[in-house]
């Protein structure tokens, strides 16, 4: 009898045991606590306020301070479309009143670190920050809420967003990963304060920071996530050099870095670390673009700017310049994968996608001899000193260039004095550009295409209202058929019939990272999925 | 006519005693110049080389230097390619005769022009004197007081990157530093019986400035000439090293080196090492011939 129980109760075990292990993932092993994540950030924060700034210097030390309402799924940041609450409760709430109306249920249990929960009005005052900054306070991204109409707390757990028309660009645009949450009483006293002060509800609470060193920080204990986080604290060491950067992971002094390595880098620490270094990829929701100047001649001429396009292989360079530098995917104006970007077939109708480079180079020349461009002379283009990927792709630019006979003078500058090239003076002929964007959202990422009295970004100084009106009706358009075929019509506007601008290539996220760090998954943006709280370190 | 034939080779054999009078004390005083600074003879050599090279780069580079090739990238040294290509494909050999011009001109301009310049404004400062002479000394001490890059950097800030700049911001700081020597040479000058003479004619501060002191300080004058060429083109190379001289895709020593030292230094070393050599033979070069230059031109070293 005694025998027969003790069979049962092992037949029960083991049957609890097969279960639970069947439960996990092939390969999952359950994360360790404790430790220092210490990863390497090439720039420090300009601000400690989310909400102005715009550079991943700010999102790799800082985000692990403070929660956002929604965010991408740190368990899948590669998806363009799966958000998950973050301080709110359930799912991400579904649309009522016909797609205009969001009803947010906040979570009772989280805290700021100052000890103060928080509630509905914190969101409502840090989005009212956001979508509508008071005189004097910067909001970089506010444009990215016009659909919004107002922003309201009906009571302590409840946020309501009414939408002026329904918008498919809206939830995307909430996960933003720069929507620090902020404390209502702190921007009631100073709206400045977060500038230079830390008062979040994330994972980790600020410890304290040397200048142009290092920003350290300690667990939560009080994280509303229970369990989470792992770590017990992470040092974001800054590194300008790159080479200082690789070394660094080389030599153990940090684990990571974020924002993704060339892929000489990877193939050298591969190389000398062997199966201690993890390498991941992705697409990166960066593309490197080509302002042309409007204003000066030639390249007022739609001629000679399709000339510039048509000249360049951009299947080629893909295929080459992937070997030395961050980029590699072909595309048109919306990130390559997403629902709303351009098929290869799609995309070689396009000038200066054709599949005939000859045919391509043939037209360009061309189309420079009608246009009468004197081809003895040499034009300005403006690029950042920065060499991955601008200097490498500039220098690839201007061979391409020659090959159709225009000859181009690199003008390097470091970031200030580039852009006050680009924005302010308008020197240049032809420029370097970029649009990195944090939530693939595409509706709202194209913007930088639309006429410069509509559009913040855009540098060429063209007004062009038949790709404003396309813009428009897309974004107040719910049907994804109908907005895909939008996009398509203003990107060849773009690209090809008024050729305002171009892309060269899409940015090629490359992380190789310590094999010990677990937990953490590359997204398309180096401003994704930085919260830290579900790292852990395998040692 | 035969006359006019006698006429011909008569002058044609004074014209060729003409010419071979000079040459005799000229062959003389460089065959004693070699057998004297062997060292020096053979950096001459190698400068002229140098120059031979940048000026017939177009005829002696295998390959277009800007042209990239993406089939041959980072490839190794060959019989295709000498010394091996770099990351964009490009023939590193080509682009090292192609940087000889790239250095050379830099180097060339920004020395005449900063000794050049120097040497006039030392000349007036010590020809003027008194409160002139005192200020603008001010003035060069607080140029004197960076350190060459630093002036440089400064410079390349102001007024941004490309060759034309690069040369102003090589030459700036080599003013002063010409003007100080020259000047202290010249304040001698300024007291000689001709000096007097000259304006004692009424010849204007011009004319004796150009024409009276500054000749006769041509050897301090070569002297830095001689050793700014050294300098700027290390100069040239530090700044395009710093990605703040000369541009891709121009083929420029320090911007090979930029390109390759870093990211390349362990799977394709050549990137690096040739231009280096280059800046390093050409450096060591033009200083050995200034120092030549000057144990032949002082007189207190030629006296020993």
């Amino acid at each position: 009898m005694k025998s027969i129980r003790l069979k049962t109760a092992c037949a029960v075990l083991a049957g609890i045991a097969i279960g639970m292990s069947a439960a996990l993932p092939a390969g999952a092993v359950t994360p360790k606590h404790g430790g220092i994540l210490k990863f390497v950030v090439p720039a420090e924060p300009p601000s400690f306020d989310a909400h102005r700034e715009t550079t991943f210097a700010l999102i790799h030390p800082l985000r692990p301070f403070y929660s956002l309402l929604i965010r991408v799924n740190p368990d899948n940041p590669s998806s363009t479309t799966d958000f998950v609450c973050d301080v709110c409760e359930g799912p991400v709430p579904k649309p009522t009143d016909g797609g205009k109306t969001y009803t947010f249920k906040i979570r009772k249990d989280v805290k700021f670190h100052n000890g103060d929960h928080l509630f509905a009005q914190d969101v409502v005052a840090t989005y009212q920050k956001i979508i509508s900054p008071p005189a004097g306070v910067v909001s970089a991204r506010k444009a990215y809420y016009v659909m919004v109409d107002s922003v309201t707390a009906p009571d302590h757990f409840t946020v309501v967003f009414k939408l002026k028309y329904p918008s498919g660009a809206f939830i995307p645009a909430l996960a933003v990963p720069f929507n620090f949450l902020y404390q209502k009483s702190q921007l009631d006293q100073d709206m400045h304060w977060y500038e230079k002060n830390i008062n979040g509800s994330g994972a980790f609470r600020f410890k304290d920071r040397e200048a142009g060193a290092v920003i350290r920080g300690v667990r939560n204990p009080d994280y509303f996530v229970k369990g989470r986080p792992y770590l017990d604290g992470f040092d974001a060491i800054f590194a300008k050099k790159e080479s200082l950067r690789v070394q660094a992971i080389r030599g153990d002094r940090a684990a990571i870095e974020f924002r993704g390595f060339p892929p000489k880098s990877r193939d050298d620490l591969v190389k000398a670390l062997g199966k201690d270094i993890t390498v991941e990829t992705s697409d990166w929701n960066c593309v490197l673009l080509t302002t042309i100047n409007h204003k000066r001649k030639p390249f007022d001429d739609v001629r000679v700017r399709r000339a510039l396009t048509l000249a360049i292989d951009r299947w080629g360079g893909s295929q080459y310049l992937s070997k030395i530098a961050i980029v590699k995917t072909v595309g048109g104006i919306v990130f390559p994968g997403h629902a709303l970007a351009a098929n290869k077939k799609e995309l070689q109708e396009i000038a200066g996608y054709w599949p005939d480079l000859k045919k391509s180079r043939a037209e360009a020349r061309k189309l420079l001899k009608e246009a009468g461009v004197d081809l003895s002379k040499t034009y300005y283009f403006n690029n950042r000193a920065v060499d991955q990927p601008y200097k490498i792709v500039g220098t690839w630019l201007i061979d391409q260039w020659k090959q159709v006979g225009l000859k181009f003078e690199q003008h390097v500058f470091p970031t200030g004095p580039f852009y006050d090239v680009l924005r302010q003076k308008k020197e240049y002929d032809v420029s370097a550009d970029f649009n990195c964007q944090s939530i693939v959202n595409p509706l709202v990422d194209v913007s930088k295409f639309l006429s410069d009295d509509r559009s913040g970004s855009q540098y060429g100084q063209w007004q062009d209202r038949e790709v404003d009106a396309l813009f428009d009706k897309m974004n107040q358009s719910a049907d994804p058929k109908e907005q895909r075929k939008l996009m398509r019509e203003m990107e060849k506007l773009t690209l090809d019939t008024h050729a305002n601008g171009f892309i060269t290539l899409w940015w090629n996220r490359i992380i190789p990272h310590r094999s010990y760090v677990k937990g953490w998954k590359i997204s398309p943006s180096h401003y994704l999925n930085q919260s830290l709280d579900n790292v852990w370190l395998d040692k | 006519m035969n006359t006019d034939s006698m006429t011909h080779a008569t002058s044609g054999a004074d014209a060729e005693l003409e010419l071979a009078a000079p040459r005799a004390p000229f062959f003389k005083a460089l065959g004693k110049w070699v057998r004297l600074q062997p060292l020096g003879a053979a950096s001459g050599l190698g400068v002229i080389f140098m120059i031979f090279v940048a000026v017939f780069a177009p005829h002696l580079a295998p390959h277009d230097p800007v042209t990239t090739n993406y089939e041959s990238m980072a490839q190794a040294p060959s019989f295709a390619y000498w010394l091996g290509t770099d990351q964009f494909g490009r023939d590193l050999l080509s682009r090292v005769i192609w940087g000889a011009r790239t250095a050379l001109f830099i180097g060339f301009t920004s020395a005449i022009l900063g000794s050049t310049l120097g040497l006039v404004l030392g000349v007036t400062s010590a020809y003027f004197a008194g409160w002139f002479d005192l200020l603008f000394q001010r003035v060069m001490d607080v140029f004197l007081a960076f350190p060459l890059i630093i002036m440089a950097l400064a410079v390349v800030a102001i007024f941004g990157t490309g060759p034309g700049n690069v040369i102003i911001a090589i030459t700036i700081p080599f003013i002063p530093r010409c003007a100080r020597v020259v000047r202290s040479n010249a304040l001698t000058i300024r007291e000689m019986p001709y000096i007097d003479a000259a304006r004692a004619l009424g010849y204007s501060h011009t004319r004796i400035i150009l024409r009276h002191m500054a000749p006769n300080c041509m050897a301090p004058y070569l002297i830095m000439l001689t050793t700014f060429l050294g300098q700027a083109i290390l100069l040239e190379a530090s700044l395009s090293y710093l990605g703040l001289g000369v541009q891709e895709p121009i083929a420029a020593w320090g911007l090979m080196l930029q390109g390759g030292a870093e990211e390349y230094a362990e799977s394709a070393p050549w990137i690096a090492i040739f231009p280096g050599l280059a800046i390093t033979l050409a450096v060591f070069a033009f200083n050995l011939f200034g120092d030549s230059v000057r144990d032949t031109l002082d007189p207190k070293l030629r006296a020993r």
